[in-house]
């Protein structure tokens, strides 16, 4: 029987009647008497020496307020990098300057060149297009190769080279990993890119700057998935305001997959040109502005080795990434091709030695970040492609050679740095295959074949690392940020409860999920405990969500404060129960006496914190609320097996799923709905980057598909009704709820089964395909046919 | 959106006076229109829209004939001729998404003549005849290459008469992210021939498919159209297909449309 | 500027507009009906969806101007008269049909436009229809497991409850 309500069950997510009523109050949704409207003239070239910027012209046509350009911003900083990757031969990454408004020379299309600022959008938008900008075009580079060639156009100028770091993991290891290849009885290369994507959440990205001339005070209300890491990085480095007289505010969010993780330049702008104008200015992008503004995920090009011995046991895996920087470093971009990716090699797999190389690039195109699941879907695909493409060259079942393969005792620490504290590979596999029926799959293909249609039948395993992380083994890794989180529980006199977390919710349902945890710890209801977050001026200082870490480490640091509350709680019913502290019990919501009837309600003792008349003065403090701040001791390391059916028309290239299942061990879960839908879309997402999506420039550095006419978002029709399951739990070692995270599973672990099965639907046809790169578009897939 | 006057007259004649001003543009539906002036990709003056005149609006018949006002949105084709022409009222159904089939209309489509849109390759493969506010003109006359009609300035599409064929099919490859035809091919049998009209695949636009209507004539089955191809060249290539691929699902799609047609 | 009047939600409304106004703006800026979204700028994301004269159409692709005398409906309009949740609002909370809820407003006055045009949608329907509508989150099972119980079909037998 499932549960009804507490840690287990799936209760209604109490934010839905807002959203579904219209009451959501989303960033776009804030209007602030007076405020003005900024247009961005960007670069319509992807490379250019800014000759001069005329703004004589806009600066007096109607309702415009003022124009800003490079040089307003020369006294002010750039947008930071928040990690700094060292390289092979330990010399830190090269680290170019990025302005608000570009200085010198522009680097993207898309790349902001002036701002202007008018009484209404279309006036800043009439008068934007009146800026008479003269740029020297130069020539672009855009392919990551050619970039690192010796007389390749610099992106920047001031480096040596477009080359952001060689970084090598583990390089101590190097020598022993190509002694290894030298030994092995078999060796299967592929080479592979991982497709750019663009996020694309639903909500494009606003942000509102105001200011107080009363107290001095700035608030941006942005569209963040960490609105105290924008306080920190544009109040620290950009825009020099000290953290009491910046207030950021990220409310309804509509989505952030990673892209909303960082710093953007519109936020400072918008919080900067508030401050010189005292009047608030506001920016919402257009969805067009989005696909050229926002930073883009993947874009690896990736050539993987895997060495077995005469067994089909993996003995060593090699590979040799160039990861794709874009113009700028974005915030967290070094941190995603190296220790997101490098450190996720081993898989699920106890290959003994390992060698990652990462060349990071920088090309005339839109900054690259990280992007749902960030580094862990770049080493899967490659791993779990490279396994199949292995099994089909030696004749194998590709489940049974990864079976073979498995880490099975734990906890295991890999070759890349890494120590799983538990998992069951075997398990996940076991519910997998009683999920896909594979017995079924002949006759299912023999129906398919009657219609004309290839089927066939891909399956993958994946690990990722989630809750990140340690702050002291992340800072010695470059972090420039500790990766703690906070959470204040205050408890009212009355007895209800306000959890200030520094987690923030765009679609996850923290609303409703914390309380579970919460109730469930104090036997109350979950309706009297209220979730806030997304406001710098509510919540202690938190690090927000992204890397499936809300619950692994936002949840535990609300254990942790809820602990700090009961302990106190106990204490005073103690007190008013005339027994000793450790004779107090708590269950259901009710103080006793160990062993007796006597016991005292929550309420009561809420009350007596609050009107302490009755109360051990001499002992504790009045008053019910605590702060934690929780900083993990590991990653969680959440991992599953997944399969997928795929129909393929051999007449036009068109790739259908036609079943997809997944079964994930996530540990410990607290609301078994929520984590499903996490799952769907994860899934959606991922099949998106197989089959439709893949950000396209031309030689010139021109997006080919910056819009939904061009850029291939997943559709209803283009997905299945989902099979996911997470039965099996492992429950993390190491967090108080054992719990892992479920955000990112599915985009990690579903482009290696879609692209497998099209593999195999092909092999199956009698084609001698071994690989097509993603996306999978009908136009890929035929010529792979007729190759 | 630069700004503009918008006005709504209630007849045709009023329609044709409004459009005398210096760069006033009729507006249909605004599916396509609208986006574009969101890019500020046209500058009109005024916008004179012609959805407020009733006698461009609704379907009705006349010597053998469908005859659709040119105001009519696709939902309203889709319902309407699904009796009397089924090939041309699943077309219709399949325009877009509902919301844009609620707005678009089939004036709107011909004027602007999309070479991925769905409706030209009905006109073309229907023979049928679009109607003005000035003269009538033979599909054959009326494209003449991408987003280029005979229309003339300030001409409006007041409606379009459809011959009804004896069978019919519309077969359309996707585009995956528009959802706009990659290739869409429509199949029309008449008592004097089979009409074969391609949208989405020529950098011509929309276009007849001689070699086709010839097999098909003769003999009305996808067989027919074995080892028949149209050539590359001169086929639209991008992100989204070569121009070998796009005349490869040509004969595809046509074979299908056929084998639908039955 | 000219003035336009329609009913929204029941009630009157109007406001002086630009030519190029559209009907979102209208509804967002000069009634501050924020439940409306604009989530792309070529007609394809369907956050805007609203109801003019009974039909579903993309607010952010029609001119205030054309919905003069108009009877609109939007995602505000659409909870019960008591203020609770209508069949359709209530089954997507049920089967947590919505995420971050951006896209949700429209696809709620998609799904409401299709039960009223087709009562008991097949699945290939419901997706079918939801070609205009773009979710970034749920990966549209239980979008479309949620239009179907509004539907009154028994969805328990869907996979991955």
């Amino acid at each position: 029987m499932p549960k009804d309500h507490g840690i287990g069950a799936s209760p209604k997510r109490r934010e839905d009647v807002r959203f579904l009523t219209g009451a959501g109050n989303y960033t776009d949704d804030i209007n602030i008497h007076g405020q003005a409207y900024v247009a961005f003239l960007r670069s319509d070239v992807a490379h250019g020496r800014i000759k001069g910027v005329d703004t004589s012209a806009a600066t007096d046509m109607p309702g415009v307020v003022r124009i800003f350009t490079g040089a307003d911003f020369e006294g002010v900083g750039g947008l930071p990098c928040g990690w700094q990757v060292t390289d092979r031969h330990g010399e830190p990454m090269q680290e170019p300057a990025h302005p608000v408004l570009a200085q010198g020379k522009v680097r993207h299309v898309g790349d902001p060149i002036a701002a202007v600022v008018a009484d209404t959008p279309e006036q800043a938008r009439d008068a934007a297009e009146a800026i008479e900008v003269d740029i020297e075009e130069l020539p672009a580079v855009i392919d990551m190769k050619a970039a690192l060639k010796d007389g390749a156009p610099k992106v920047h100028d001031d480096l040596t080279s477009n080359l952001c770091y060689d970084w090598g993991f583990v390089e101590e290891n190097k020598a022993a990993v190509d002694e290894a290849f030298g030994k092995a009885a078999h060796v299967t290369t592929l080479e592979l890119v991982n497709n750019r994507l663009i996020a694309n959440p639903m909500e494009p990205r606003v942000a509102v700057g105001d200011y107080s001339r009363a107290t001095d005070e700035s608030t941006l209300y942005t569209t963040s998935q960490n609105p105290h890491v924008i306080r920190l990085l544009m109040g620290a480095f950009v825009l020099g305001i000290p953290e009491h007289k910046l207030r950021v505010v990220a409310p309804d969010v509509g989505g952030g997959f990673g892209t909303k993780i960082f710093h953007y330049a519109e936020e400072a702008f918008c919080t900067f040109a508030a401050r010189q104008l005292a009047r608030p200015v506001k920016w919402t992008a257009s969805r067009s502005e989005a696909f050229i503004s926002d930073a883009h995920g993947r874009d690896h090009v990736t050539k993987i080795e895997l060495a077995l011995n005469g067994d089909n046991n993996f003995t060593a895996l090699r590979t040799e990434t160039y990861a794709n920087m874009g113009a700028y470093l974005s915030t967290f971009a070094p941190s995603v091709p190296t220790w997101l990716h490098g450190t996720l090699m081993a898989g699920n797999y106890k290959t003994p030695l390992i060698y990652v190389n990462v060349k990071a690039v920088f090309t005339n195109t839109v900054p690259v970040d990280a992007y749902r699941g960030a580094g862990r879907p770049e080493a899967t695909y490659q791993l779990e492609r490279v396994i199949d493409k292995a099994a089909r060259e030696l004749g194998v079942d590709p489940i049974e050679l990864r079976r073979q393969n498995f880490i099975t005792e734990f906890p295991y620490a890999t070759p890349v740095a890494v120590e799983y504290d538990t998992g069951d590979y075997h398990a996940t596999m076991d519910k997998l295959l009683e999920m896909m029926d594979r017995d079924g799959f002949d006759a299912r293909a023999a129906e398919s074949q009657k219609r004309g249609k290839l089927r066939g039948l891909g399956v993958n395993c994946y690990i990722e690392a989630c809750g990140i992380a340690p702050s002291n083994l992340v800072g010695q890794l470059g972090a420039r940020a500790g990766l703690y989180e906070s959470a204040t529980v205050r408890v009212n006199a009355t007895g209800s409860i306000s959890v200030m977390t520094g987690s923030h919710s765009h679609g996850q349902g923290h609303e409703t999920a914390f309380p579970q945890v919460i109730a469930e710890m104090l036997g109350i209801d979950e309706s009297m405990v209220e979730i806030v977050h997304g406001d710098t001026a509510k919540t202690p200082m938190g690090m927000g969500t992204y890397g499936s870490r809300s619950l692994a480490v936002g949840g535990s640091a609300m254990v942790r404060a809820t602990e700090k509350i009961i302990n106190k709680a106990k204490k005073i019913a103690a007190h008013l129960l005339e027994a000793s502290e450790a004779d107090i019990e708590l269950k259901d919501g009710a103080f006793t006496v160990a062993g007796t009837d006597k016991s005292v309600a929550w309420g009561d003792v809420t009350l007596a914190a609050y009107v302490p008349h009755n109360y051990p003065l001499d002992e504790i403090e009045p008053g019910l609320e605590e702060t934690a701040f929780y900083d993990p001791a590991n990653f969680t390391y959440p991992a599953g097996a997944y399969a997928c059916e795929v129909e393929v028309d051999p007449d036009t290239g068109k790739v259908t799923i036609e079943r997809f299942a997944a079964a994930d061990d996530f540990g410990n879960v607290v609301n078994p709905m929520i984590v499903t839908g996490q799952v769907h879309g994860g899934l959606a997402q991922g099949i998106g980057q197989a089959l439709l999506e893949g950000a396209a420039y031309d030689e010139n550095g021109q997006l080919l598909n910056g819009s939904y006419m061009d850029y291939a978002m997943p559709r209803a029709d283009d997905v299945p009704f989902f099979q996911v399951d997470h039965s099996c739990q492992t429950p993390c070692t190491h967090n108080p709820l054992g719990v892992k995270g479920c955000g990112e599973a599915g985009a990690i672990g579903s482009p290696p089964a879609v692209v497998n099965a099209v593999v195999d639907a092909l092999q199956r046809a009698g084609r001698e395909v071994t690989h097509i790169d993603m996306p999978l578009s009908p136009a890929r897939v035929w010529a792979a046919l007729n190759g | 959106m630069y700004a503009f006057d918008f006005e709504k007259p209630g007849s045709i004649a009023d329609a044709v006076a409004a459009l005398k001003d210096e760069d006033a543009q009729a507006l249909g539906g605004g599916q396509t229109l609208i986006p574009t002036l969101k890019q500020r990709l046209a500058m009109p003056s005024k916008l004179v829209s012609l959805t407020g005149i009733a006698e461009m609006q609704g379907i009705s018949k006349a010597g053998g004939e469908i005859v659709i006002g040119g105001a009519t949105p696709h939902a309203a084709v889709a319902d309407g001729v699904a009796g009397d022409y089924p090939a041309l009222a699943e077309l219709a159904a399949h325009i877009g998404d509902p919301a844009v089939r609620n707005r678009g209309t089939i004036g709107g489509s011909l004027a602007n003549n999309d070479p991925a849109a769905c409706y030209p390759a009905a006109a073309l493969g229907s023979g049928a005849t679009i109607v003005t506010d000035r003269r009538e003109i033979v599909a054959d006359d009326y494209f003449q290459g991408m987003f280029t009609t005979a229309l003339d300035e300030g001409e409006i599409v007041t409606g379009v008469r459809f011959p009804v064929p004896e069978k019919a099919s519309y077969m359309k490859f996707e585009q995956p992210a528009s959802r706009f035809a990659l290739v869409g091919v429509f199949v029309a049998k008449y008592a004097d021939g089979v009409r074969v009209a391609v949208t989405g695949a020529s950098e011509e636009g929309v276009f007849r498919w001689s070699e086709a209507e010839a097999a098909l004539s003769s003999d009305f089955s996808p067989a027919a159209l074995d080892g028949l191809s149209v050539p590359a060249d001169g086929m639209i290539s991008d992100l989204h297909g070569s121009g070998a691929y796009r005349a490869h699902l040509v004969a595809v799609m046509a074979k299908r449309a056929v084998a639908a047609a039955g | 500027m000219t003035k336009v009047t329609m009913t929204v939600n029941g009630k009157p409304a109007s406001g002086d507009v630009e030519g190029r106004t559209l009907l979102v703006q209208f509804l967002r800026e000069n009634l501050r009906l924020t439940g409306t979204h604009v989530g792309c700028d070529t007609s394809q994301c369907g956050a805007c969806v609203v109801h003019v004269d009974g039909k579903a159409v993309k607010s952010c692709t029609m001119l205030a101007a054309e919905a003069d005398g108009a009877e609109v409906t939007t995602i505000e309009g659409m909870a019960n008269a008591d203020g609770s949740l209508n069949t359709i609002q209530q089954a997507f909370q049920d089967h947590h049909g919505l995420q971050c809820g951006f896209c949700t407003p429209g696809m709620v006055m998609s799904a409401s436009a299709l039960l009223a045009d087709n009562p008991r949608p097949t699945e290939a329907e419901v997706r079918d229809y939801l070609e205009g509508n773009i979710c970034r989150c749920t990966g549209y099972h239980n979008i479309v497991k949620a239009i179907m119980a509004a539907s009154g079909q028994d969805v328990g037998a869907i996979a991955a409850e």
